[in-house]
């Protein structure tokens, strides 16, 4: 329950970096880079199809222990952590490629909420990651299907949890702020 | 209630289930960004963004999250949050004159 609690309130904090994001929007500095000028649709068309099939892994090796098959479990766990790190990776080369061109946290406002928006989802999922690889490694120790899998149920909320925010940035600041911007 | 994120296990979708989830996701996804190049829609693009969004937010709200199977107060107090998330994004805006 006190899980649920927790998403609840981190839907506030990224209700908040989104309104800063959105009430800034169209404000930068004349001259600095804008969403439709920057913003690339096919890369992170592809690294937001890597976190959807990300919590698909999940979902299955949430399956695989409330069925008691900590092999499989295994399997799908790394196969989760893989794809959160290439959606790091995806997130690492955009923000290379954005300073390259000129966006860094200090140009204007949109690359000030951009950033700060991004960086701590991406913040969120080296969190998730992270857990995920230490479940991994728990589950050559531990018994991770005591108390119904609950270990892993809490992993997996946080991993959906980070991925419904990737749904709501792809399209409120990708597709939509192209699209006006 | 227990102290634990459900308690109503048995009723947990199949692997398969997960599977057509999932491909919705990803077809959904294609629209969204299939669309996103059509310039004939251009004026209705945002309100198709909205719902082709919030029918993705839901489903993996309901089915990976488990929300559909669970106990009522779990999404009550998720819901509760994201409203208020809502709420707050809508009148900071309208306070910062950007609605």
């Amino acid at each position: 329950m006190l899980m649920w609690v927790f998403l609840g309130s981190e839907c506030m904090f990224f209700g908040t970096l989104l309104a800063t994001y959105l009430i800034y929007y169209g404000q930068g500095l004349p001259g600095t880079p804008t969403p439709g000028e920057i913003l690339d649709i096919p890369t992170t068309s592809v690294s937001t199809f890597v976190l959807l099939m990300s919590s698909l892994m999940m979902v299955l090796a949430y399956s695989s222990i409330s069925r008691g098959n900590v092999k499989n479990f295994r399997i799908w766990i790394l196969c989760t952590a893989l794809l959160g790190s290439t959606f790091l990776g995806f997130q690492i080369f955009e923000f290379t490629e954005f300073a390259h061109e000129g966006l860094t946290p200090k140009t204007n406002l949109f690359g000030t909420t951009f950033f700060t928006l991004t960086g701590f989802h991406g913040a969120h999922v080296t969190v998730g990651v992270i857990w995920l690889l230490s479940l991994f490694g728990y589950s050559f120790k531990g018994d991770l299907t005591k108390d119904g899998g609950l270990n892993v149920d809490l992993v997996a909320l946080y991993w959906h949890f980070v991925d419904i925010v990737w749904i709501v940035i792809f399209t409120v600041v990708y597709l939509i702020g192209v699209t006006n911007g | 209630m227990e102290n634990s994120p459900h308690t109503r296990e048995s009723a947990h979708p199949t692997p398969l289930t997960y599977v057509k989830i999932a491909a919705i996701l990803v077809i959904i996804t294609a629209i969204e960004v299939g669309i996103f190049y059509v310039d004939a829609l251009t004026d209705v693009l945002i309100p198709i963004f909205f719902v082709l969004s919030a029918v993705k937010f839901t489903l993996v709200v309901m089915f990976y999250m488990h929300l559909k199977f669970d106990e009522r107060i779990f999404s009550w107090l998720f819901v509760g949050g994201f409203l208020l998330a809502t709420f707050l994004i809508i009148a900071l805006m309208i306070l910062f004159g950007s609605l």
